[in-house]
């Protein structure tokens, strides 16, 4: 099992008041194989955008990566690259996937231009061939009329049909990794489905790592191998799937399944997390689930690191300990 | 999905509103500049009679012909109606149709004017980008202060310190007029051509210096809005070169709003070529209208005034079509 | 919050910005040498005329040189400095009051009062505003300085109150303004008592920028002979006085002129700052 990507101890920072600054990332760590799928959990404000805009060096400005951070690419240290080293591998190794395809689409290009720009950006190839295979691309994310609507504007186009595009860009330059930030987000949960069978074949098809984002664990299971669940700019729980489905460990992790409401079965309540996200710039001291979780106790005061919690299986509560 | 398929397309409808809102426009500006003339105090035909001397026969048919004589709406109809004829009145003080003058002076102003847009629109947006590329850096800030300098500057006291410096002291170009009248038919054409180059330069540069800073603020604002936008960094994050990023994408997308601009350059235009034109013998609309103010000459300054407010109406309407020509949101909404 | 802790909030934030500083202090001497200086310089209404004084270089005695006609061109310009200063703020304080007040009544009242308010103000900005002034001004032999003042006052309030009727449709449906509705309240007193005082930060802002204008156009103005008639020292009227001396003695054109521009920039840099303090742009 070759490692395709390598995080250790990723944190990124942003000025807060007072001249100080405040880590929305803070040593975050993990690894990703070839072939691999590795779901990204957690809810609006814990890092995990940050997490992914890292990897490809876009962290917008005023944020900053901290110098004790490694990404490796391979053999390739992705926070040392300069200029042309650092645009190959944009696309090129590592593809994106944005959230919102309205937005992330430039609206005054067509979208097969779009595609072949990136395509041109990696390969020396004529703007005909570009074409060509931007149609061929389209085709393959599922997109009936593929000819024609490589000329069609974003805005013409269904929300479906327009993250169809965003996944043909993404892969425009044939990467070995594809990260997916919330890619189903902003469609209706008809052609979420769809979108994330089209993520399936493609990553199935073309041997590709995939870093999916979300906050929402129903499409993880089964699409995911393994799962690291963030809060608050940590990680602060993975393993494989089946495991963290079968027996989550961190009390966040549990709320969170506690909290998705079931189809079927008695009517009960909702059972949501009690309290909200804390702001990046005010992390609570110790461990920062401590203000929600149900379980705190004496030795909460201080941080945890990530303990072993079973094979593969990780969690950063002081339970595991008292448990064994 | 694609372009409308109603009888009329909803964009050319919105156009023929925007044109008839135009109109409108249009008329009250003329009722506008009527009731402007009469609301002055003064009475410039008395006036004029009496510069001339003039007897009381004399100004009376003088008054039988500007109407002056009779009642305001009668005035305001015959005004209205020459209008439609593209009768701008006739000029006091040279006796001949206000049409014929201003097409006489017209082309030298175009000719100021559209170097000056040119300039504006060329060097003016480049820096304006580059100030929003370098927001917050030395650059950025003292390309804000030098054109907001610039634009604190009387057009006139520029012109004039701009013709004795450059023209009088180190005589390195013309200090007014638009040609060398010493040079003769038979000259080649290309130094009748840097002539005329070398009288355009100052009275440009003058104009350009005041009001550069609108457009670099214009296209500064709008790249900082694009820049951080989604579909940016999505651009980024395909491998492009920063320069494709900003060129092609942000670029593009800041044009949308500095395209407004070019409907609001013609008062600023206006308002500077009279004083621009005056300073250096520029013989122009400016001048013309300069002119007239010394010799109270109202119809002169009447149809000046209405051409003026008809072109920058006009010019409005034009932005508002090269918008639905370039946005493709609007074109194939 | 009150209004004087509103404008001191409004300074504060002006001055916590260098280039709002800059024009702050700026500004500050200039008005301070316009108010101050007069009464202890030469006055220069009184034409010594005293032949070898005339057209003086800048000098010991004359810093800023004398003209052609032997007046002192600093006293001149502090002088000028006044008047210029005082018409545009009167005129600037018209022109924001009559905005202000067009702005609340059309965007409040909507309608066809609205719509026949916004063709006039559309008309109104198709002209040129040196167009209106001259056309007004062109007939007058001399100008009363209270009549310019009006003229230019009343020719400047369009653009504010386009502005204002904007801030209006923005808060016409806030709680703030309902709510005074729901308890019956008359429709000048919401206008007045609850939309005017949200609309003061754009309303000042636009005020500040539009003495730049003013002063701009009332030393144009003068300079065309329309504007401050002489013997009443102007910016403008000193440049024009200065025209047929000028490359024997640019001195006496060039420091009226970069009075003008020191003080436009000040006040533009004032404007800006308190601009960005108005609409606090996201970071």
């Amino acid at each position: 099992m070759s490692r395709v990507l390598e995080v250790e101890n990723l944190r990124v920072t942003f000025p807060g008041v007072n001249g100080s600054r405040f880590a929305a990332v803070d040593g975050v760590s993990f690894a990703l194989s070839r072939g691999e799928t590795l779901a990204l959990v957690g809810e609006s404000g814990c890092g995990k955008s940050l997490t992914s805009l890292s990897l490809l060096r876009l962290v917008p400005e005023p944020g900053r990566i901290e110098p004790e951070s490694r990404i490796r690419l391979g053999e390739t240290d992705v926070l040392s690259l300069r200029g042309e080293a650092l645009r190959d591998i944009r696309g090129r190794r590592i593809g994106m996937i944005f959230q919102d395809p309205m937005t992330s689409l430039d609206p005054v290009f067509r979208v097969g231009d779009q595609i072949a720009e990136g395509i041109r950006a990696h390969f020396p190839v004529s703007k005909r061939e570009a074409r060509d295979r931007s149609v061929a691309l389209l085709r393959e994310v599922g997109i009936p009329d593929p000819v024609a609507r490589a000329q069609s504007y974003p805005h013409q186009l269904s929300g479906g049909m327009r993250q169809r595009v965003m996944i043909a860009i993404a892969l425009a330059a044939e990467p070995e990794i594809l990260i997916a930030d919330e890619p189903t987000t902003a469609l209706d949960v008809t052609v979420q489905a769809q979108i994330l069978e089209v993520l399936d074949q493609l990553r199935s098809q073309r041997g590709m790592a995939v870093l999916l984002i979300t906050h929402d664990l129903g499409i993880v299971a089964g699409r995911a191998d393994r799962v690291a669940v963030m809060y608050a700019g940590e990680i602060v729980e993975e393993a494989p799937t089946a495991r963290l489905f079968a027996q989550p460990s961190h009390p966040y992790t549990q709320g969170l399944f506690a909290s998705i409401p079931r189809l079927s079965g008695p009517i009960e309540r909702l059972n949501p997390i009690p309290g909200t996200v804390p702001p990046a710039a005010a992390w609570p001291s110790g461990c920062r689930f401590r203000p929600r979780c149900p379980y705190a106790f004496e030795p909460c005061v201080r941080d945890p690191a990530l303990l072993p919690a079973g094979p593969d299986h990780r969690a950063r509560c002081w339970l595991i300990e008292s448990e064994k | 999905m694609a372009s409308g398929t109603g009888v009329v397309h909803p964009v050319t409808r919105w156009l023929l509103r925007r044109a008839a809102q135009a109109g409108v426009t249009l008329v009250v500006v003329t009722v506008l500049l009527f009731f402007l003339m009469r609301l002055a105090p003064g009475d410039p035909l008395g006036q004029l009679g009496d510069e001339r001397q003039y007897t009381q026969a004399q100004l009376a048919v003088l008054r039988h012909l500007y109407h002056t004589d009779q009642p305001l709406l009668r005035q305001l109809a015959s005004w209205a109606m020459a209008l439609l004829h593209g009768d701008l009145g006739s000029s006091f003080s040279e006796h001949r149709p206000v049409t014929a003058l201003i097409a006489e002076r017209l082309p030298a102003t175009l000719q100021l004017g559209g170097t000056v847009l040119l300039v504006n629109f060329t060097l003016g947006l480049w820096l304006g980008a580059v100030q929003a590329v370098r927001r917050g850096g030395w650059i950025d800030r003292w390309l804000t202060t030098l054109s907001l300098a610039g634009f604190a500057m009387p057009s006139f006291w520029l012109g004039l310190m701009l013709a004795w410096l450059v023209g009088v002291k180190w005589r390195l170009l013309p200090p007014g007029g638009i040609a060398n009248p010493l040079l003769g038919p038979d000259t080649p054409w290309w130094i009748l051509a840097t002539d005329r180059l070398a009288h355009l330069i100052l009275p440009a540069a003058t104009l350009v210096i005041v009001s550069i800073a609108i457009t670099m603020r214009y296209q500064r604002r709008a790249m900082l809005e694009v820049l951080p936008l989604p579909y940016i960094v999505a651009a980024r994050a395909k491998g492009l070169p920063e320069s494709v990023v900003r060129r092609h994408h942000a670029w593009r997308n800041a044009l949308f709003p500095v395209l407004t601009l070019v409907g609001l350059w013609l008062p600023i235009l206006v308002t500077g070529s009279v004083f621009v034109e005056a300073v250096f013998a520029w013989p122009g609309l400016g001048s013309l209208a300069a002119e007239a103010i010394g010799r109270r000459d109202y119809p002169l300054l009447m149809g000046t005034g209405m051409l003026v407010s008809a072109m920058v109406i006009g010019g409005g309407l034009l932005t508002d079509v090269a918008y639905a020509l370039l946005d493709p949101r609007v074109r194939w909404a | 919050m009150g209004l004087t802790d509103f404008i001191r909030q409004l300074l504060a934030a002006v001055w916590r910005r260098p280039a709002g500083r800059v024009g702050l202090s700026t500004l500050g001497i200039v008005l301070i040498a316009a108010l101050a200086a007069p009464p202890f310089l030469p006055d220069p209404a009184a034409q010594p005329d005293i032949v070898e004084q005339a057209s003086l270089p800048p000098g010991a005695g004359h810093p800023f040189g004398t003209d052609q006609l032997s007046r002192d061109i600093l006293a001149r310009v502090a002088w000028g400095g006044r008047i210029s200063l005082a018409v545009a703020g009167l005129a600037v304080v018209l022109s924001a009051t009559i905005g202000a007040g067009v702005g609340l009544v059309a965007g409040y009242l909507g309608g066809l009062v609205d719509t026949a308010l916004m063709r006039l103000v559309d008309a109104a900005l198709a002209i040129p505003r040196l167009f209106i002034l001259l056309l007004l001004l062109v007939v007058w032999e001399r100008i009363p300085l209270p009549a310019l003042i009006l003229i230019l006052g009343t020719t400047g309030w369009f653009g504010t109150s386009r502005l204002v009727r904007g801030e209006v449709l923005r808060l016409r449906h806030e709680p703030f303004v309902t709510g005074a509705e729901a308890l019956g309240a008359r429709r000048t007193r919401v206008m007045f008592r609850h939309l005017f005082p949200n609309t003061l930060g754009p309303l000042l802002v636009a005020a500040t920028l539009g003495v730049g204008e003013v002063i701009l156009l009332e030393a144009g103005l003068s300079f065309l002979g329309l504007g401050i008639q002489p013997p009443t020292p102007s910016w403008g009227g000193m440049i024009l006085d200065a025209k047929p001396v000028l490359i024997t003695a640019p001195w006496t054109g060039l420091f009226p002129g970069l009075a003008i521009v020191v003080t436009v920039l000040a006040v533009n840099l004032v404007g800006d700052a308190l601009a960005g303090a108005v609409n606090p742009r996201e970071s």
